[in-house]
């Protein structure tokens, strides 16, 4: 066993400590250490993009980012959205729309969404589908997750 | 006061999407408990071999190792579906790259991946086969030489590699077939489909009191793997209990899995919690997938476009386990008839075993084989006839009061609207712009026909002191929506908000008996024991009622909101907190209503069909559909991009429109990803080569088409006390034979085979 490393992390607005091996990735730290399980392994290979999290507001692959390589940046996983029993505007658009089926990806999209949303406010179709591409859904066919996030954007104008 | 609004139809919002939307539902591998342990899989790598020893001392030795399992250590107990030919770990022999052998139980998961690779496994490498035709012919490696021994639930005529054979026939095809005026004849070929759930298949077992495991599993049903575990370790069902938490997707994948079994043994062996959490990689290499099917179809009519006769040979790839097989092929020999009315059928099926992954049980389990050859076959007897295909689908399609192959009545069947309407829709819909130069375009049909019904469930209501409800099914939902559906049809029937039902998680302790969820039966079959339940608890509500207002029963109604009162007297009313404290505390006891029933329709008709061995005898409603894609083919490329879809179910009366929505939109895409990139490949050694969502291409935002759009005709089936029917699995049948037929009329090459990849196009495109 490789020696632990002491971090600090800035999650969802809070400096974190933890020890993790130089090995672990943000995913398994976020899970393991920390408890937040939002962020979900689908493949552990950067496809499916069920471990996306914010990384000072970018989306990125949790899986495929060491922990020990966050350095400073915020991070911001889906418990961090929005105070206890409260949604975000894409959480809430997403419910409305009827989007959420096993919801296994629910909140790698979301936050895809989001961090789409930070960068461009007004984004058009093409935008939507380009955020959205590294996201794997099985269960929707995609329809209603786009109905949500044109939803989103037009709470937001 | 706010106006109640019936859930019924009304489309609430998904009970756990908050949940599932702030990160807050947990799965299978979001749970941990005290001193929990971690399993991991030693994996056979040979794909037929027998086993001569195992030495696993080095893997022992090894710090944090806890617990080492091996096919020597259990009982050997086969346990399967139809055929009983299945260890949770190999005995033996091994069957397939990739078999679990041994499993290894430590501190960390780490430590337990790191002892599986240094158990020592001396094998002695047998010959393989990999192809099902290869398998069935003389001489072949035989995978199960004890297979005359094993137990199962039927003779299903399976003998060498030969897990089954079954015969449906009706009319005298051969006969008819001479006096067609035009046949057509194809082999239509399908891949192994995996299943691509978001959440791999997981466990988490745990010893509790009274030498009883716990076994909380990401699953389709919990009285299953309570039953399985049962089985496999050779204890009674009493001594285990099985729980489901949040589940990630199933699509027919999370049945029975030997982890399971696995990490329970470990679990009572170690006296400790031990969680398996599977890989993408191992869920691929060990779960199951789709069977490959090899279908031989010859459609024959007459000048005019009437169908006079079919004859369909059908070859599963079974891969080195039974599990489903008999029943998946059974389901595709009904299926493949197609939904017309064709006098004179003769359907062959067979599966065979081969050193792969076993196949079983996956949404549409056997049609979308069957739908493919079909489908395709329909549009190829059009164009020789010079006829529309969509009116040579609607001057034979079934009509309601039809039988179907078999001697099943359609209660309902709107096929042919479904039909009329998706082509219609398309001819109405504002025109795409003119495809880029070297593109076809063509537009293809298919009509579509599943089942819904099968088996057991039952459902409990019970009323809590201040008036709530609480419902309790055994239905497990695996993203369909079942839980909210069951809660709107229970809160309908009361007339309360769904707020007030409280839905509860299954727990082989607690509920009521549910086989699984499959067979598009939750809202069906669930759905009308909820309504039994509610029913009962309804009654009693009113019995009450009548004895607190000293009036007669036969004067009272309920009231929105959880009232009753006497009808046509505005005013006069009692509660159910008051009727529900009078029943705990005063008179007649809890208020409850219990529900069970198992499917019971009508049977096959023995002097109406020829039918040997086929795996079981009645099925469900049947449920029809019709679906139009636009799609192009680039000749340059080969690429296959759909533009376009409309999709038509005959539903029965929608409980929650958004949900069927969402089912039908997931299942065309399910549906696309087999019809034009899913494809899991062996290379010859019988390594699955593309074990990844890197090398396995499932459907991405920009592969599917810009339009979807569902249509639902609603018309209640009578066997149904509020006239619902499933719609979970008919949306993935037609989309493969939906493109395969645009490709053709755009004047593509007639394909026979998917995934339709470019080189596959580009191969049938040369001259």
């Amino acid at each position: 066993m490789l020696d632990r490393i002491a971090l600090t992390l800035s999650v969802n607005g809070e400096p974190r400590e933890i020890r993790v091996a130089p090995m672990t990735t943000l995913l398994e730290a976020l899970r393991t250490e920390l408890a937040l399980t939002g962020a979900k392994r689908g493949c552990n290979q950067g496809v499916c993009g069920a471990c996306t999290v914010l990384l000072d507001g970018r989306p990125v692959r949790g899986c495929l980012t060491l922990a020990v390589a966050v350095g400073e940046r915020e991070v911001t996983t889906v418990e961090g959205l929005a105070p206890p029993g409260q949604l975000g505007r894409v959480q809430e658009a997403l419910e409305q729309v009827g989007a959420v089926q096993c919801g296994f990806c629910t909140p790698g999209i979301v936050l895809a969404l989001e961090g789409l949303l930070r960068e461009t406010p007004h984004p058009d179709e093409d935008a939507l589908r380009e955020a959205l591409s590294g996201n794997l859904c099985r269960c929707s066919g995609y329809v209603k997750i786009l109905e949500g996030a044109r939803r989103a954007v037009e709470a937001a104008s | 006061m706010n106006a109640f609004v019936d859930p019924l139809g009304a489309s609430p919002a998904r009970l756990e999407a908050r949940d599932k939307l702030s990160g807050s539902a947990r799965y299978l591998d979001d749970l941990s408990r005290p001193g929990m342990l971690h399993a991991a899989i030693a994996q056979s790598p040979h794909a037929h071999a027998r086993i001569l020893s195992c030495d696993v001392s080095q893997a022992a030795a090894l710090p944090g190792v806890i617990a080492i399992v091996t096919g020597a250590d259990i009982p050997a107990r086969r346990v399967g579906g139809m055929v009983k030919d299945e260890t949770m770990l190999a005995v033996g022999k091994v069957r397939y790259m990739g078999e679990p052998v041994a499993a290894v139980a430590a501190r960390d998961a780490e430590t337990a991946r790191l002892a599986a690779q240094l158990i020592a496994v001396e094998y002695e490498v047998l010959p393989h086969v990999l192809d099902p035709e290869a398998a069935l012919a003389p001489g072949a490696p035989i995978l199960h030489e004890d297979q005359a021994q094993y137990v199962r639930t039927m003779e299903g005529g399976g003998s060498g590699n030969l897990v089954w054979q079954a015969v449906l026939a009706e009319g005298d095809a051969e006969a008819a077939f001479a006096a067609c005026d035009v046949v057509v004849e194809g082999i239509y070929e399908t891949p192994a489909q995996y299943h691509g759930y978001m959440e791999p298949n997981g466990v988490l077992a745990e010893p509790e009191a009274n030498g009883r495991v716990l076994v909380i599993a990401s699953c389709q049903s919990v009285h299953h793997v309570q039953q399985r575990v049962a089985d496999e370790l050779g204890i009674p069902m009493s001594q285990v209990r099985a729980q489901v938490p949040k589940v990630g997707g199933g699509f027919g994948g999370k049945h029975a899995s030997n982890i399971h079994s696995i990490c329970a043994w470990l679990a009572r062996a170690t006296g400790r919690p031990v969680k398996l959490a599977l890989s993408r990689t191992l869920d691929m290499e060990i779960q199951r997938s789709r069977h490959p099917a090899r279908i031989r179809l010859r459609t024959g009519a007459k000048r005019d476009g009437t169908i006079v006769a079919r004859h369909a040979e059908i070859l599963l790839d079974g891969g080195a386990y039974a599990d489903e097989s008999p029943n998946v092929m059974t389901f595709a020999m009904l299926m493949v008839r197609g939904p017309y009315r064709i006098p004179h059928v003769r359907i062959e099926g067979r599966v065979a075993y081969t050193n792969k992954l076993r196949a079983g049980s996956f949404r549409g389990f056997g049609n979308p084989q069957a739908s493919f050859a079909g489908e395709s076959q329909i549009d190829e007897l059009a164009a020789k006839l010079g006829m529309d295909p969509v009116e040579l689908r609607l001057k034979n399609a079934v009509q309601q009061g039809d039988r179907w192959i078999g001697g099943h009545t359609l209660t309902t069947c709107r096929l042919s609207d479904c039909l009329a309407a998706v082509r219609d829709a398309q001819a109405a819909a504002p025109k795409l712009p003119a495809p880029r130069h070297g593109r076809r375009r063509g537009i293809g049909f298919a009509s579509l026909t599943h089942i819904s019904g099968l088996m057991g469930t039952a459902a409990s209501v019970h009323m809590r002191a201040d008036g709530t409800i609480a419902l309790n099914t055994g239905c497990v939902d695996i993203g369909q929506g079942s839980d909210t559906v069951m809660t709107q049809i229970c809160a309908s029937l009361l007339q309360v908000p769904i707020g007030q039902v409280a839905y509860a998680a299954q727990d082989s302790d607690l509920s009521p008996y549910n086989w699984k969820t499959a067979g598009s039966r939750s809202t069906y079959m669930t759905g009308r024991a909820v309504v039994g339940a509610t029913e009962q608890v309804r009654e009693k509500i009113l019995d009450h009622a009548a004895e607190m207002m000293e009036c007669a029963k036969a004067d009272l109604e309920l009231r929105p909101g959880g009232r009753v009162g006497i009808a046509g007297v505005p005013g006069r009313e009692v509660g159910f907190r008051e009727v529900a404290m009078r029943s705990l505390f005063k008179s007649g006891g809890p208020i409850m209503g219990f529900h069970g029933l198992v499917y019971d329709g009508e049977r096959f008709d023995p002097k109406r069909a020829l039918m040997q061995r086929l795996a079981f005898d009645n099925l469900g409603v049947y449920t029809f559909g019709a679906q139009c894609v636009e799609a192009e083919l680039d000749e340059v490329t080969g690429k296959v991009e759909v533009l376009r879809m409309f999709s038509a179910h005959d539903v029965g009366r929608a409980i929650n429109p958004v949900s069927c929505e969402g089912q039908i939109q997931g299942g065309i895409v399910q549906g696309l990803g087999y019809a034009l990139t899913e494809e899991l490949v062996w290379d010859d050694d019988g390594r699955l080569a593309n074990p990844s969502f890197a090398d396995y291409k499932l459907p991405g935002i920009k592969d599917v088409p810009r339009q979807i759009v569902p249509i639902l005709f609603e018309e209640p089936e009578p066997t149904h006390p509020v006239g619902a029917k499933g719609v979970g699995e008919i949306s993935m049948v037609g989309t493969a034979p939906a493109i395969a037929n645009a490709v053709a009329q755009a004047g593509g090459p007639r394909l026979r085979r998917i995934p339709m990849t470019p080189e596959r196009v580009l191969d049938a495109l040369e001259p």
